[in-house]
């Protein structure tokens, strides 16, 4: 039985814990639902998907519950969610409460996963909103004895719409009972999953919660110091654990001194197969054990090429898988024939960490049997089934608490941190607490892909894209599955013997740019290492797109300048509809200056000044970034000084949240475009820490990020988490071409990169 | 061997006995005294989610000695403010809505306290270089500034 079909028969045998709801996830500064669902007596019943019970509860004072199987890593999608079930409810967005990703209340809905979390998330939790509105439209239509059509709905109250004295709340007709209502369900577990009763949903022009902006529910508790984060728990009995890893990539261990670390109280060994770790009682003691416990490892003959010529390498490897994906129209050989000029151009881009805030932790408790695992994991329900594969215990028999992690911007250390966690807990007896040091989580954790990619092109007379070929090649971006439902896919699981089985995944670029004859495709290439890898690879936040933007966006630049046109003069020529409307929003925002890119004025100038653009979109979402640089020619030091961002996500939940996200994304991925590269010698990852793997400083940040929200509440949400994070790296790159007439087709834009390309 | 060591923290006054008074402050708080805060970030002093003040200065809890601290005075987080006598940086952050993840909050916070204390209406180039060090990996950044500007604002 696969893992998914495990987490669905145990969800479907669960849910005897509605009673005491919610107390562990919702933070204190949660609506008013908080206090009556942690106390509201709801009989149990198990999780079903076809029922709307499994996505919601009326409490007895009226206000709503709904049960939420995915997670919010910072950005408000609980708020979003709340907003989209209090808008077909009719009730203010306060008096929705949102439980989130714990595997006994929640239906597994993927977790966090490809800014799903409104788009996909959202679908289930406002058709069942709406069948909740209904069936209580229904039975106040009963009690009233009014027909239904003759009824209306504002906070939480049906009254009849021509005496509105007449009128019966949610709280009284339902308020701490079971609705007992089955919907149709899709079938589906995860991101795709469904349900629909029938039900009508609100009009979009008739949107009073939807489109405002309530604030999150966790910033309170973070501000003042509340235990909101995994790192917070703590289950009497607990030790403290840290892993030991190879000193050199590939190595496996041969022996271990436990005499080494007998002076540390209450310290000992725990080790099984390749895996190695020390608990103590004290987590200094945990941290002083791992520091000095001697153990020796094989040497393995050097597992990575030479760093300096990954590219090379990635070049010459042989490949795996080849897809042909995206959009594919005419022939480009034919496209060819007629171009007036051929383009062509390379883009590199290096392995980058996830590099979390904080290294990932987890605490695992194993009772009668029972498993309990709260972990910061982006998909709980997920790090359930690869604890329960894990640990040989049937699915039931865990139950996944998600509270907030130390960061996470995709598969980081928290699903290696979770197995981990519970393994010593299993192997030792005792609840566990471990929490990665520093180079767990930079060093150690799966990385996203470095790869290569190769674009060429013909333009007609009229300075139009006559044929397009796009090509990447590079590690596969699923060297270790999204999630860590599959030990295979996890440190200890592999340490204890299993090999990596990598999916083999890539992308290719998303625009709707009007090519004639146009064929994209992807290459990816065997992973460096069969497991234990520090170089193995996953997805980080929007898996691929910036690299691949990058690559794309910095080409239609090349193409512009070919064809002696404005860089958004160019893209323009080539869009239409929304797509266009957001390149003009952004170039408007930004005070766009139209002409042909390249350096004006005194070359020998020592602070250079330049603007560039770029456009993507990703599964609908469009963004365009423009970016003001000043290049120092001294020092070769870029700052990217200002943005204008147009943002197009379809339908707006909450414009303040949003804005929020964006301006995250933006500056994350300016330190991904200026600063970050994982680096390493022929046997080991040596980015280890902040001063090894750089990211952006505060110093460094713009001077402004100007945001254009382009609504449109007819469009159903098509997704904001990531999107943002696509355009900018391409933006910035011909930005500082605009500025020096550098053209810089590898990143990161280090100041080594400008001063090796100045004339 | 253990050594009984003397520590105020957030007004209260603790004795704690530990294994190696070489330990740095952040397991004291968080291990002996139960406090989630400060956080873990790197160790090493390169983060700053770790930060408190001693004796009114921000210093780094996770590479201070526990002997070193001592007799001093020492102010977490939590300490800092409460939801019903916050911080006007705390205030700030909520009302600008600054943290994603979080787990950088106290890095930002208690460096920004000193500043403010030291500097109470710093300019923007100021507040870049007194914050200049810490790390925040969600880029709140932008919402870091206007926070610390609005906090000035209203001392």
């Amino acid at each position: 039985m696969n893992a998914i079909t495990n987490i669905l028969k145990s969800d479907l045998t669960r849910r005897g814990i509605l009673k005491s709801a919610g107390a562990l996830v919702i933070s204190f500064s949660a609506p008013v639902a908080l206090a009556e669902a942690a106390t509201a007596a709801i009989v149990p019943k198990p999780l079903d998907p076809t029922q709307l019970d499994s996505y919601l509860a009326v409490h007895r004072d009226g206000s709503v519950t709904v049960f939420f199987g995915k997670i919010d890593g910072g950005q408000g999608t609980d708020v979003g969610i709340a907003q989209i079930v209090a808008e077909e409810l009719d009730l203010p967005a306060d008096r929705v409460a949102v439980v989130m990703g714990d595997s006994a209340l929640t239906i597994n809905q993927g977790g966090a996963s490809g800014s799903f979390g409104i788009t996909w998330g959202g679908k289930p939790m406002r058709h069942a909103a709406a069948e909740a509105r209904r069936f209580l439209v229904n039975l106040a239509s009963e009690r009233l004895k009014v027909p239904a059509d003759k009824l209306s709905v504002a906070n939480g109250t049906v009254f009849v719409t021509d005496a509105p004295g007449k009128k019966i709340t949610y709280a009284k007709l339902i308020g701490g009972k079971f609705f007992n209502v089955a919907m149709k369900w899709n079938g589906k577990i995860g991101n795709d999953l469904d349900v629909d009763g029938g039900a009508p949903l609100k009009k979009p022009a008739d949107y009073k919660v939807v489109g405002t902006a309530p604030k999150r529910r966790d910033v309170v508790a973070k501000v003042f110091a509340k235990p909101v984060y995994v790192t917070d728990v703590r289950v009497p009995g607990m030790v403290h654990a840290r892993v030991i890893r190879p000193p050199v990539a590939g190595a496996t261990l041969v022996s271990v001194d436990e005499a080494s670390i007998k002076s540390i109280p209450g310290a000992r060994v725990v080790q099984k197969n390749g895996f190695l770790a020390v608990i103590a009682p004290k987590e200094w003691n945990a941290i002083r054990a791992a520091q000095q416990l001697k153990a020796s490892w094989t040497q393995p003959a050097p597992a990575f090429p030479e760093p300096g010529a990954i590219y090379d390498y990635i070049r010459q490897a042989p490949v795996r898988k080849r897809v042909v994906e995206g959009t594919k129209k005419g022939s480009v050989d034919d496209g060819m024939k007629d171009a007036v000029k051929v383009v062509t151009a390379d883009y590199e881009w290096p392995f980058q960490s996830h590099a979390s805030m904080g290294s990932a932790c987890a605490v695992c408790e194993i009772k009668n049997g029972k498993v309990t695992i709260w972990t910061g994991s982006q998909k709980p329900h997920y790090a359930q089934a690869g604890v329960a594969a894990l640990l040989g215990v049937p699915p039931e028999n865990v139950h996944a608490i998600w509270m907030t992690g130390p960061g996470s911007y995709g598969r980081n250390d928290a699903g290696d941190a979770a197995l981990e966690a519970a393994f010593i807990a299993q192997a030792v007896g005792k609840p566990v607490r471990l929490q990665g040091m520093r180079a767990e989580g930079i060093a150690w954790n799966a990385k996203g892909p470095a790869s290569v990619h190769h674009a060429r092109a013909g333009l007609d007379a009229n300075g139009k894209i006559i044929a397009y070929q796009f090509e990447s090649k590079g590690f596969s971006r699923l060297e270790v599955d999204s999630n860590e439902s599959n030990p295979a896919d996890s440190l200890v699981g592999q340490q204890m013997g299993i090999a990596l089985k990598p999916t083999d995944s890539f992308g290719t670029p998303d625009d709707s740019y009007d090519v004639p004859n146009r064929l994209m495709a992807w290459e990816t290439i065997p992973p460096l290492l069969d497991r234990v890898s520090p170089l193995r690879t996953s997805h980080l936040r929007d898996p691929v797109g910036p690299q691949i933007h990058f690559a794309s966006e910095s080409f239609i630049d090349e193409l512009a300048l070919a064809a002696n046109t404005d860089a958004v003069e160019f893209r323009l020529k080539h869009l239409t509809g929304r797509d266009a409307a957001a390149v003009k929003a952004a170039a408007d925002k930004f005070g766009w200056d139209t002409r042909v890119s390249g350096p004006r004025g005194d070359a020998k100038a020592d602070i250079q000044t330049g603007r560039g653009i770029a456009y993507t979109k990703r599964l609908n979402t469009i963004v365009v970034v423009a970016a003001e640089v000043e290049v120092d020619r001294r020092t070769g030091k870029v700052r990217a000084k200002r943005f204008a961002v147009a943002h197009d996500c379809g339908c707006i939940v909450n414009p303040a949240l949003l804005h929020n996200t964006i301006e995250g994304n933006i500056v994350q991925g300016t330190s991904r475009a200026l600063h970050e590269e994982v680096r390493f010698d022929r046997q080991k990852v040596t980015s280890v820490d902040w001063e090894t793997y750089p990211i952006l400083d505060i110093t460094e940040a713009p001077e402004k990020i100007d945001i254009v929200l382009l609504d449109h509440p007819e469009i159903p949400p098509t997704g904001a988490g990531e999107p943002s994070s696509r355009p900018v790296a391409g933006a910035i790159a011909n930005a500082i071409f605009d500025a020096t007439g550098i053209r810089l087709r590898r990143a990161p834009f280090t100041p080594a990169q400008i001063k090796g390309s100045q004339a | 061997m253990t050594t009984q060591i003397h520590l105020t923290v957030d007004g209260k006054k603790h004795t704690i006995a530990v294994d190696d008074p070489n330990m740095p402050l952040l397991y004291a708080l968080r291990d002996e005294l139960g406090m989630d805060n400060p956080h873990f970030g790197c160790g090493l002093a390169q983060c700053g989610a770790f930060t408190v003040h001693v004796d009114g200065q921000a210093i780094r809890s996770c590479v201070t000695p526990l002997a070193a601290v001592k007799d001093a005075k020492i102010t977490t987080l939590a300490g800092l403010g409460t939801a019903e006598h916050p911080h006007p940086l705390q205030a700030a952050y909520v009302e600008e809505q600054v943290p994603q993840c979080g787990y950088c909050i106290n890095g930002w916070i208690m460096t920004a306290a000193a500043l403010l204390k030291s500097n109470p209406h710093p300019s923007d180039q100021q507040i870049r270089d007194g914050l200049s060090g810490l790390k925040c990996r969600c880029g709140t950044h932008m919402a870091i500034i206007r926070a610390v500007k609005r906090a000035a604002a209203m001392a």
